[in-house]
């Protein structure tokens, strides 16, 4: 009986955004969902390494969402398409692979997180970078791929892996032996050695400068205590800062559309407003029309100006602005410590800090 | 510092403390489908709430939607 439930046919619904979806790029990003019938993108790779593997699968349906629209809806997506997904009976759902996209790696461990609860198995793959990991790793099994999309077919293949495991209810082994990102499960298992020499071991290894690997990794959490509030507005300067790439026009310094290696500095002095003639976004993650078209809906000086007046405080005249997309953690982190170090110097005592 | 964006959940697990939610991703302080008028009174609600946040002591992360 087992055998023949092994080689039934597996039904599979596939989650992708708009790009993978074949609608379009970042314009298109505010797509509704939808659905089509049979495997589409990535999908007709992962039908086929299934098939390579022996396990006789069909993606039967494929859900698309533009990547925005997820992020400003989320709710109502789940609620609507989540019956949807259901509808069609699926043995295992596969959502991405998101690679470093964070709203893309966002909305696969959402619709992951939603199904599992129902029964149906969920797996996606991300960078390890993807806010999307830190999410949703508890609760769903997240596949690592690289960063962007030439890491595809490794990535499919581990899902592949992964899947039929998940389909046959085979035991999921370690997360490492996995290719997946540790769900913070421990599991109580008899090892051939005791502790003390496992812990002798590991510190002769350390202290001969040999590699060794620790058996509790202490997560990190990058927390900071929260400030003190403001006694009173009057007096104080207040900075604009923005990963939402509003530049000036030309983009002087080259800040990249999308894994910035750098931040600008720019100067309000003076200025009341900002303009399409005089300032543009330079990020490659939104759709640029809106904040082209009047760039304060993304770096908002001209009321800044007006509340300066109104309730006494000053806006620091330099603001500092890059690209949040697909940007590196320690990118992120080096930029945020120098950028820091110069407001305090210059006796800004608070900071906006606006993001698309 | 307070962070005005769009997707809480990335600030939430990026750390942010002081986070208010804004209108959209592509125009976070700004709705193009208004008037310009309300569009402005729209941003500078959003900025009273940053600067609101900034005076209010929190003792963990706080979202003032």
């Amino acid at each position: 009986m087992a055998e023949a439930s092994r080689n039934r046919k597996y039904r599979i619904v596939h989650y992708v955004n708009q790009f993978f979806g074949g609608v379009g790029g970042e314009e298109k990003a505010d797509i509704e969902p939808f659905t089509i019938k049979g495997p589409q993108g990535p999908g007709r790779l992962l039908e086929k390494l299934f098939r390579e593997e022996n396990a006789d699968v069909e993606i039967v349906a494929t859900v698309v969402c533009g990547d925005s629209y997820f992020a400003d809806h989320q709710e109502n997506v789940l609620r609507e398409q989540i019956p949807v997904i259901r509808g069609y009976h699926p043995d295992l759902v596969v959502a991405g692979p998101a690679f470093n996209a964070g709203r893309y790696g966002m909305a696969c461990g959402a619709i992951c997180q939603a199904l599992e609860p129902l029964g149906i198995p969920a797996i996606t793959a991300m960078y390890k970078e993807n806010p999307g990991l830190d999410q949703y790793r508890k609760t769903v099994l997240i596949v690592e791929s690289a960063n962007n999309v030439s890491g595809m077919e490794d990535a499919v293949r581990k899902m592949v892996r992964l899947g039929i495991k998940r389909l046959r209810g085979e035991k999921i082994e370690s997360p490492k032996a996995e290719g997946c990102f540790e769900q913070g499960i421990r599991q109580n298992y008899f090892h051939e050695e005791p502790a003390y020499r496992r812990a002798i071991d590991m510190l002769l290894r350390k202290i001969n400068g040999e590699t060794f690997e620790t058996e509790y990794p202490i997560p990190f959490f990058d927390r900071v205590e929260p400030q003190p509030a403001l006694a009173d507005l009057k007096g104080v300067t207040i900075a604009l800062v923005t990963s939402g790439g509003i530049v000036p026009t030309g983009n002087p310094d080259h800040i990249e559309s999308s894994s910035a290696s750098k931040y600008g500095k720019y100067s309000l002095e003076g200025l009341t407003t900002l303009k399409t003639k005089t300032h543009q976004s330079a990020h490659g993650g939104y759709d640029n029309t809106y904040a082209n078209e009047d760039p304060n809906r993304v770096l908002p000086i001209d009321m800044m100006r007006k509340l300066e007046t109104a309730l006494g405080f000053k806006v620091h005249p330099w603001y500092y602005a890059t690209v949040g997309n697909g940007t590196s953690v320690d990118n992120a982190r080096k930029f945020a410590k120098e950028i820091a170090i110069e407001l305090i110097r210059d006796g800004v005592q608070a900071v906006i800090l606006t993001s698309t | 510092m307070a962070h005005v964006c769009s997707i809480i959940t990335i600030s939430q697990t990026v750390g942010a403390n002081r986070i208010v939610p804004s209108v959209a991703i592509p125009h976070p302080l700004g709705n193009p489908k208004l008037p310009l008028a309300e569009e402005e009174e729209l941003r500078g609600n959003l900025l009273k709430k940053a600067l609101d946040a900034l005076q209010t002591p929190i003792e963990e992360q706080t979202v003032f939607s």
